[in-house]
């Protein structure tokens, strides 16, 4: 159970990446949680509502997409997601395949909205 | 509403310590193994009876971590190497500040091999980096044969297996084979060595991974320096 861990980890992120952008608030901020990563989504949510309560974060969502284990086939290159650890390649049956994804436990994305009239930075823009 | 891309990872500062720990390893020769189990599965009594085969000259020194108690530094100490506990405190793993703090008064030009062992736990350890150059997952032949797929994350990031107690086999319903086909599925390239640490059982399997992994690492960082 480090999910508080995490989610405290999430928070700090967000109040360090919001100094970037004075005058703006956050609304969302989007994870990508592997399903090798060892975390519990629900809760990893449920420390985060906890942790946000009353305080100026308290309005911030949690948008959190799970990623699938993903390989790929060194003989002929196809990226396919592994079921059941079976990490054969679907297409030509080779065992040597490398595993692409779904350990991931990262940002994807923030979404920030401005308080008053004033403009994002260019940063907020891109 | 803006949505502005974040490229990093959740646990970016746990990284950027975990790899200026890693860049002094390197630095100073030191190789790093995080070893990592259920509580209970036999973690201390392997260091045990490791630093009691180890020269008493041999530059290796032990970290271990437990929320509690100053226990297994103690039974650790009586073999006459640099030994610390990290207690967490509550806390179920360890992370790279803690390492990095623990080893602020040891001279890492004094050592060649660290072993870290970590809170008993198959879970929350896996996400943390520490600086290693491995992690070492260890499971007891009492624990079922599928616990690589119920806890995969570890399995799969760990690049030797230890399958301990294993003078226990005669007298529990555990197989070898099944078992180490499960940690292959998650992690294919799993090297996997068999250990029993009561007096007469033979820790040879592991300590020649070890030994062969001391001197990969060596004859790496001469290559670098080439």
């Amino acid at each position: 159970m480090h999910e508080m861990g995490i989610a405290n980890s999430v928070l700090e992120a967000v109040r360090s990446e919001m100094m970037r952008y004075p005058g703006s608030h956050p609304c969302k901020v989007g994870l990508r949680v592997g399903e090798m990563a060892a975390i519990d989504s629900e809760a990893l949510r449920f420390c985060f509502e906890a942790m946000i309560q009353e305080t100026e974060l308290a309005s911030l969502e949690l948008a959190i997409e799970a990623c699938p284990r993903r390989h790929r086939c060194r003989s002929c290159s196809r990226d396919f997601v592994v079921h059941d650890y079976d990490s054969r390649c679907p297409q030509c049956s080779s065992l040597e395949t490398t595993c692409i994804g779904g350990d991931e436990l990262e940002f994807a994305y923030l979404e920030v909205e401005e308080n008053g009239p004033r403009t994002l930075g260019a940063k907020g823009t891109e | 509403m803006d949505r502005v891309p974040l490229e990093r990872k959740v646990l970016s500062e746990n990284d950027r310590v975990a790899s200026g720990l890693r860049a002094r390893f390197q630095e100073h020769g030191v190789l790093c193994l995080n070893i990592i189990s259920s509580p209970g599965s036999g973690k201390t009594t392997l260091l045990e009876r490791t630093l009691e085969s180890l020269p008493r000259h041999d530059r290796v020194a032990v970290l271990t971590g437990d929320i509690q108690t100053e226990n297994d530094a103690n039974r650790l100490k009586r073999f006459h190497f640099p030994v610390k506990q990290i207690t967490t405190g509550g806390t179920c793993h360890l992370d790279a500040r803690m390492i990095e703090s623990h080893l602020a008064d040891w001279r890492l030009e004094d050592l060649d091999l660290l072993l870290i062992e970590n809170v008993g736990n198959l879970v929350c350890p896996s996400s943390y980096d520490l600086g290693e150059a491995a992690k070492v997952v260890v499971l007891s032949v009492t624990e079922g044969e599928d616990k690589p797929l119920k806890y995969p994350s570890i399995f799969f990031k760990s690049d030797l297996l230890v399958l301990s107690k294993t003078d226990l086999l005669p007298y529990v319903p555990f197989d070898v084979n099944t078992a180490s086909e499960n940690a292959r599925k998650v992690h294919p390239k799993m090297e996997i060595v068999q250990v029993s640490c009561l007096a007469g059982g033979s820790l040879q399997e592991w300590m020649t991974w070890l030994e062969a992994r001391r001197r990969a690492f060596s004859s790496g960082l001469q290559e670098a320096v080439r």
